[in-house]
């Protein structure tokens, strides 16, 4: 079967078919082992390591002619990155954009996840940096892949504790960890730790790729995400005093902007679909701005 | 008031433009060709083929124009072409004892059989700016050769084939270790994903990709002492290969293009002792084009990456395989150094709010401002 869009030098979303099977069994296998960091053999994209090679392999492995494809970074649709991604699948794979979460049938993403709930048969696809949520206490591979598979995690609960001891919370603020099924911790890459919640017994499908250090791996619908913490020192996310200066939401997940060189300040939504969608219902925060 | 923090398409499309002007330069002068590049920036074009794992001299030289001579850009630009070609198969071994010479070099011994033939180095040469060349020169003629002969400006002079290896003088007498075993059908790093231990063919296929300086630095230290490594130069060659496949519907090998390849083996301090009879060990380098101070790096961190295998002390970075492996690839390596520019605001909002709260059990606790 021909699966090149007319005039493509490439094949259907740039991958060809061989190099996607392998991926889509890495998927398999992520899916049926959750939070579990299944090796992959990460192809060269034709965006550098970090830009979300991780991301937009899984992508092109899930995506079909009949998907509709959105891709934020920092909660918007319109920054450089995922600009560019967007563009890159509407390209190789011909299939239709959007920025409304809703619309969406795959959602790539980095560093958030939209504020507008999830549904069942959307797949969420996030862009992974470093998937070893123990790398920072422990830099060998060997080492780490040891330590989960015996499901030794006192390192982390040590680590945990001493936050507390030392700062009075757990002082980790984004990719923040977490346990999936009660078996392993997991990175849920780099989200603020505000987004966390939204992980657990999300009815989407949540796929995370790690294109540098060539790791898979997944939580499927429904499963359960729990954030660490103590029974003494429950987990908690970020708040805010101040709403949204344009569309009014207390409780978005809001961007620091500086208007002005005298310590002037403004708070926006970092979710831009979000906050269009409720800014064109009708003006409830802009008198603020 | 609202301050637009967010690009868009038309950010994008204009740095592109902005790009391709800054690539073509001043156009009163005019553009350079790659058959310019392939042909006067050979080894920069040998470099990206090397690195890039892709022996395409004609797409080497036409990324390295495109990367505006970043060669790691470069490299990248051939990697991610290469990532998504199909792979039909492998070829057979290479046999390197049948290369049509254009250099060979030995630091062990003065003359052996097949001589020592000096070829096209920068060596001997004194590395003074060399005015002449700024200076548009009509071509000379290209001369032509009688049969089995080969000629240069240097005058006219023997292809040398089939030259028997000058460590044949040590294996014959037992004093250089039995080539390693090969355990298994070798591994493929581009088609598996990388595990630990990696084994000594993976270790190869990685240390022939890796970024030049990274490994050349790491032969340097290990050198020095961080590491063990005192190596000579069994010998270095520099010339042609043929590349052989075995259709499946033919069922012998056929030739199907050559390829210019530097190899390096050195011999390197002892093994054994008490009950193990001492011998030489191996180091190995093999790269695409004509790239001695790769093939030398390389042979040297292969020796100082079997530092477990002979059971000797590690004692710095180039020993161990991890380290080694995991770091040496410029493409990941660029990939994730250079990602810091891209936005980070949800994360640096999140620090700023963990900061600001730090601050304020810091003040409950009665803590001042200075």
């Amino acid at each position: 079967m021909n699966r090149r869009p007319e005039g493509n030098l490439y094949n259907f979303a740039y991958l060809d078919e061989n190099t996607k099977r392998m991926i889509r069994r890495a998927i398999l296998k992520a899916v049926a082992v959750p939070g579990h960091q299944t090796p992959f053999s990460s192809r060269e994209m034709p965006m550098p390591y970090g830009w979300g090679t991780g991301g937009i392999q899984v992508t092109a492995a899930v995506i079909g002619p009949d998907d509709t494809l959105k891709v934020i970074d920092q909660g918007s649709d319109d920054t450089t990155n995922a600009v560019s991604i967007r563009g890159f699948f509407a390209k190789t794979a011909g299939v239709a954009v959007s920025a409304r979460t809703e619309e969406a049938s795959i959602i790539q993403t980095r560093h958030r996840i939209p504020e507008t709930p999830l549904r069942e048969g959307q797949i969420m696809v996030y862009q992974v940096p470093l998937p070893e949520p123990l790398r920072q206490l422990e830099p060998r591979e060997t080492e780490t892949r040891t330590l989960h598979g015996l499901n030794e995690y006192g390192l982390m609960h040590v680590k945990l504790y001493e936050d507390i001891a030392k700062h009075g919370q757990i002082a980790a603020s984004y990719d923040y960890p977490v346990m999936v099924n009660d078996r392993y911790i997991m990175s849920p890459s780099p989200i603020p730790r505000f987004d966390n919640p939204k992980l657990d017994h999300s009815p989407a499908l949540q796929l995370f790729g790690a294109g540098r250090e060539k790791r898979i791996y997944a939580i499927p619908p429904y499963t359960k995400v729990k954030s660490l913490d103590f029974e003494d020192y429950p987990f908690t996310v970020q708040s805010w005093n101040e709403r949204c200066a344009i569309c009014g939401a207390e409780n978005s997940y809001l961007d620091e902007l500086v208007i002005d060189d005298q310590g002037g300040r403004l708070f926006v939504c970092s979710d831009s679909d979000f906050c269009r969608k409720r800014a064109e219902a009708g003006p409830k925060g802009a008198s603020r701005a | 008031m609202y301050v637009a923090v967010k690009g868009g398409e038309e950010a994008i499309g204009n740095a592109h433009k902005l790009l391709a002007a800054q690539r073509r330069g001043d156009p009163a002068v005019p553009e350079i060709e790659i058959e310019q590049i392939g042909g006067q920036l050979s080894r920069a074009v040998a470099r990206v083929m090397a690195e890039a794992s892709l022996y395409a001299p004609r797409e080497a030289a036409l990324a390295v124009k495109q990367a505006q001579g970043d060669l790691i850009e470069a490299v990248f630009l051939l990697r991610a072409s290469r990532a998504a070609w199909p792979r039909f198969g492998y070829s057979e071994a290479l046999d390197a004892d049948k290369m049509q010479i254009k250099r060979r070099i030995s630091g062990v011994w003065k003359d052996l059989p097949g001589g020592q033939i000096l070829g096209p180095t920068f060596d001997y040469s004194h590395r003074l700016l060399d005015a002449s060349l700024a200076e548009k020169k009509e071509p000379a003629q290209t001369p032509t050769a009688e049969p089995g002969r080969e000629r240069t400006e240097a005058g006219e002079t023997e292809i040398v084939f089939d030259c028997p290896k000058a460590m044949r003088a040590l294996s014959r007498q037992g004093l250089i270790e039995e080539e390693p075993a090969v355990a298994r059908e070798p591994l493929d790093l581009t088609r598996e994903p990388l595990d630990f231990p990696a084994g000594r063919d993976l270790r190869l296929q990685n240390l022939a990709r890796a970024d030049e300086g990274f490994l050349l630095s790491l032969a340097y230290s290990s050198q020095r002492g961080f590491g063990s490594v005192h190596p000579f130069v069994s010998e270095l060659r520099l010339g042609t290969v043929k590349v052989e496949i075995i259709p499946p519907e033919l069922g012998f090998p056929l030739a199907i293009g050559e390829i210019e390849i530097t190899e390096c083996e050195t011999v390197n301090q002892f093994h054994g002792g008490g009950a193990l009879k001492p011998c030489f060990t191996r180091g190995y380098g093999l790269v695409f084009g004509c790239n001695e101070r790769k093939a030398l790096s390389m042979a040297i961190v292969d020796r100082a990456l079997r530092a477990k295998e002979f059971g000797e002390e590690i004692k710095g970075p180039a020993q161990d395989e991890e380290f080694v492996m995991q770091h040496s690839d410029n493409i990941e390596a660029a990939g994730f150094v250079e990602h810091i520019k891209l936005p980070h605001y949800v994360d640096f909002q999140a620090e700023l709010s963990m900061l600001k709260s730090l601050r304020e059990n810091y003040r409950q606790g009665g803590g001042r401002d200075e």
